[in-house]
């Protein structure tokens, strides 16, 4: 147990994370040296992870409003208008280090922080995704970590209720030492039933809700403003332990209580706990709060000051009672057999003030704990252009048919099936399209509505140019969505990077942020809610910049939804999008030429918009027959994945002079693979000259094999095979 | 038609077997809260859904099957009245003795949600008239502990009086135990009771009742319990 009246040493100041020129700001602002408790309240307002005092410039930069955004960054998770008085609400956020240390209990508290977000706004939750980034699939730690976090998302959504149905996963050195764990929640709400943070009214009870509160993870949100060292391991007591069943019954409760008119103001406890969510509350409700510690709900005995408000016991919440509300509310939590205790009120001072015993453990000013926290303008260097490698510059003795092989079965291009049917994704009986499509695809309630949902990015791009790599991850989320038949509405954004006092990380962030933004004004794709994830590193070396892009698109009627398999022999098959052969940064040249070099494909935001926008108008006129987009693995592997879906084989030819490899495996962007539907083969080709789209024509659809030109040709029943066993069979080789 | 469908806490299906039910069979449909004693009057159908009632705390369904509501479920089964358990409807079905044996975690020891193919062992009871015996169906499952097994006597006796309802087959409708999902003895994927009015069974047919959401192949049963119950009637 930590005691409670310690002197405030430099060295206390420092395990707090918090620099000397911080709390020397602090300690002007407050006018005196701080207890322990403050202290503790400080540090966990003013880490990176709450405060996001490295990013914030940069991030507001960002595109946020549109005529459909309801509410943008800044609110539990951002909230999207799509019609019919219906509301999508959605967030990612990150879980990184604490899967690191714990796979199964990190990553499901992941899930459970992010369900959170969303049903705190008064949001159903309909959907769950995921973006997962593992170390070499050949260090020892992967296994377990990848087992570990893959049964930690589905023992969390599955028993909460919630299809996981969407999500990405890579492997990569650079996350040896430090995993990704990005959660993404989806949820609807009624537009004019949101719930928000902001406390109002003087002298309302502020009640706390739902699981009790224990010693777990105290200072979880400091560990996740820090880098790794080589002890790791001995952070596992901040890793806190989730309870799925507590959290379905606290949604229950909660939108009862929304229903039943008693919430003014509600705020989840996540990060850093009662003290993020109470001082939130008031902040941006310009008012004080005062809490009696006393009747918090403990799951301990003997807890102080100083752990309850550090605590980040999970499935807990904080809110502010309409007048008169109270009883109603606590019979609802009663019934639901959850923790309910007037722990507060709302005052008119401005201050926090906790007190504990009879003892004032903290008096703090509010709106500068809130939202006036630091602000840095860290330096940055921009991350140098790499050279681009044209074609002759990759010289390969390897065969289309091998390289197809082997790129198919690699951990990276791999099916995951292994992972996605870990993860109920059926439930609720609204998912139209599951895992392993360009993008899933969830009715709204009773149809004909539907959202079509994916996440996005490439983070090997995002290492060889930020801008670009940032560009591209939008690129690639809108053209997911467009892919099957949505109309790309909103993201949200997860940006994890290594230490941002680094200036040559910082440039990656800034150069990330840039492009994201370019890409999403172009396509107008608002950025609506996201999470920072800073410090991703072990004994000093980052991970490849990644910034998820978790992407939301509305479809009007779901019977004109399209999916990549193919669907009838003898359908022509084109590509749409200027085909040029661009190596540099791709799998190819990674996975068969095992060079990591190279600019990475630009990514031309008009010739995105007038593509995408092209395929789209293809899909809902019914003139393809089959869409998917061409991303990592090119032409090829784009091909290959359409033929193993619908379990038939094509012919495709080049039909020009480009290197093959160049041609069939170049990640350039904006493109997208389409049949024709039956007869529409020129009609297609007359919309394409009038839009002035580049459309090629690779081949047609039919027999059992795909036949390559000059090559041997592939049985498709035998690539699927490989391409789906590669897993399953890593992982049963687990020692 | 009116049917139950039991909410405990942790249920997480009941809104997908509600659906099924008014959409398929035209039932009227109560939610019953587990604390209730009573069944609403005149209900012909109790359906207890999937989910993990009470966190699948100490074993799946072994809690749920002492809460209140299982009395007035208890006797109504045992005035020859419909039951069905789902998931962890058929895990809370066992835990209570309304049916025999029990679900043990899958013989891989991980969840598994995916699509498989069912054989239908009998197709003259009031869940099953409306297919074929030895049709088979694409129906999905979801589950963690979906592992059916039981003494050998009580395999006997569910085999010699026909009360395997559902069994897990490959595509070619052969039955292979090692083949399939969970493990579960000679592919065991839902039983009936002695009267043959209360089925317990993992897959949710309750997923696949609609074209635009993949398949229909889960409507006959709801089908089959809106005729059996017309019939009575």
């Amino acid at each position: 147990m930590i005691p409670n009246t310690p002197r405030i040493t430099p060295e206390l100041v420092a395990e707090h994370g918090l620099k000397p020129d911080e709390y020397q700001r602090f300690v002007e602002l407050i006018g005196r040296e701080p207890t322990i408790t403050e202290l503790g309240i400080v540090s966990a307002m003013w880490n990176e992870h709450c405060s996001y005092k490295s990013s914030k410039v940069w991030l507001r930069t960002l595109p946020t409003s549109g005529p459909r955004v309801i509410q943008g960054p800044g609110e539990n998770a951002g909230v999207v208008d799509i019609g019919d008085g219906l509301a999508v609400v959605f967030k990612m956020e990150s879980h990184n280090h604490p899967s690191f240390i714990e796979p199964y209990q990190g990553a499901g508290t992941g899930v459970g922080g992010i369900l959170r977000d969303v049903f705190t706004m008064g949001a159903r939750p309909i959907a769950a995704l995921n973006a997962l980034r593992f170390g070499n699939c050949h260090h020892p730690r992967t296994r377990q970590l990848l087992a570990g976090v893959v049964a930690g998302i589905g023992g969390y959504g599955n028993s909460f209720g919630v299809p996981t149905v969407g999500g990405s996963i890579g492997f990569h050195g650079r996350y040896n030492g430090n995993i990704l764990v990005n959660a993404m929640a989806v949820g609807l709400a009624k537009t004019d039933e949101i719930f928000y943070a902001a406390a109002a009214g003087v002298g309302r009870s502020i009640v706390y809700l739902g699981s009790k509160t224990g010693r777990d993870g105290i200072h979880g949100a400091t560990m996740a403003s820090a880098e790794f060292g080589a002890d790791a391991e001995e952070k596992r007591p901040t890793v806190q332990v989730g309870d799925p069943f507590a959290e379905k019954l606290l949604l229950e409760a909660c939108l009862e209580i929304m229903k039943a008119g008693c919430v003014v103001a509600i705020q989840d406890m996540g990060a850093a706990g009662l003290t993020c969510s109470a001082v939130e509350m008031g902040a941006k409700g310009d008012l004080g709060v005062e809490l009696n510690l006393d009747a918090v709900p403990c799951r301990e005995t003997g807890m102080s000051a100083y752990e309850m408000m550090l605590s980040e016991s999970q499935e807990r919440m904080l809110m502010v009672i309409a007048d008169g509300k109270e009883a109603e509310a606590e019979a609802i939590f009663k019934k639901w057999g959850l923790d309910f205790a007037v722990v507060g009120k709302t005052t008119d001072t401005l201050r926090f003030v906790v007190k504990h015993k009879g003892v004032v453990e903290a008096d703090l000013p509010i709106k500068e704990l809130g939202d006036e926290a630091p602000e840095y303008y860290r330096p940055f260097n921009e991350t140098p252009a790499r050279p681009i490698l044209t074609p002759a510059d990759v010289p390969t003795s390897v065969t289309l048919a091998d390289a197809l092989e082997q790129m198919l079965s690699s951990p990276d291009l791999c099916s995951k099936r292994w992972v996605w049917e870990q993860y109920d994704h059926l439930i609720l009986g609204n998912t139209v399209q599951k895992p392993g499509g360009d993008a899933a695809v969830v009715r709204v309630e009773e149809g004909p509505k539907a959202l079509a949902l994916t996440t996005d990015v490439t983070p090997r791009y995002c290492e060889a140019d930020p801008f670009e790599g940032g560009k591209q991850a939008v690129a690639e989320a809108w053209r997911n969505l467009t892919a099957v038949g949505a109309t790309p509405i909103a993201v949200t954004d997860n940006l994890n990077f290594g230490n941002p006092e680094k200036p040559d990380t910082m440039g990656q962030f800034v150069g990330c942020v840039k492009g994201i933004g370019a890409a999403c004004e172009a396509l107008d794709f608002p950025v609506v809610s996201g999470n920072v994830s800073l410090y991703n590193e072990t004994n000093g070396k980052g991970i490849l910049p990644t910034p998820t892009i978790g992407g939301v698109g509305l479809i009007d009627d779901l019977s004109k939804t399209m999916t990549l398999a193919f669907k009838a022999a003898g359908e022509p098959i084109y590509v749409i999008g200027k085909t040029e052969g661009w190596l540099g940064a791709s799998i190819y040249l990674g996975l068969i030429c095992e060079r990591e070099e190279g600019a990475p494909p630009p990514v031309d935001l008009v010739a995105e918009k007038r593509n995408g926008d092209f395929v789209r108008a293809l899909i809902l006129d019914g003139l393809v027959s089959a869409a998917h987009d061409v991303s990592d693995g090119g032409l090829l592997v784009a091909v290959a994945e359409m033929a193993m879906a619908g379990n038939l084989g094509a012919a495709v030819d080049s039909h020009c002079n480009m290197a093959p490899h160049a041609f069939w495996f170049g990640e350039d962007q904006a493109r997208y693979v389409v049949t024709a539907a039956h007869g529409q083969g020129s009609e297609i080709l007359r919309r394409a000259e009038a839009a002035g789209v580049p459309i090629t024509k690779i081949g047609k659809t039919g027999g059992d094999r795909l036949i390559l030109p000059g090559d041997r040709s592939i049985f498709v029943e035998a690539l699927r095979d490989r391409h789906e066993t590669w897993l399953p069979i890593y992982m049963s080789s687990m020692s | 038609m009116k049917s139950a469908v039991i909410l405990f806490p942790g249920s997480n299906r009941e809104h997908d077997a509600a659906r099924a039910l008014k959409l398929v069979a035209g039932s009227n449909v109560n939610i019953v809260w587990h604390g209730e004693s009573e069944l609403p009057k005149h209900t012909d159908l109790v359906v207890l859904p999937g989910g993990f009632s009470y966190g699948d705390y100490l074993r799946c369904g072994a809690i749920a099957a002492r809460a209140n509501i299982m009395g007035a479920v208890r006797a109504h089964a045992e005035k020859g009245g419909l039951v069905l358990g789902i998931c962890n409807g058929f895990q809370i079905l066992c835990e209570a003795g309304l049916l025999p044996g029990v679900l043990v975690r899958n013989a891989k020891l991980r969840f598994v949600c995916r699509e498989v193919f069912l054989r239908v062992e009998r197709a003259d009871t009031a869940f099953t008239r409306a297919y074929r015996k030895n049709e088979l169906l694409r129906i999905p499952i979801a589950h963690g502990e979906g592992n059916y097994t039981a003494d050998e006597t009580t395999i006997k006796q569910l085999e010699a009086e026909g009360r395997v309802a559902f069994r897990y087959a490959r595509a070619d409708g052969q039955i292979d135990q090692a083949d399939g999902p969970n493990g579960a003895i000679n592919g065991i994927a839902g039983i009936y009771s002695e009267k043959l009015n209360v089925l317990g069974m993992m897959p949710h047919p309750e997923n696949n009742i609609e074209a635009q959401i993949g398949r229909t192949d889960g409507r006959g049963l709801f089908e089959s319990l809106a005729a059996a119950l017309k019939a009575a009637a």
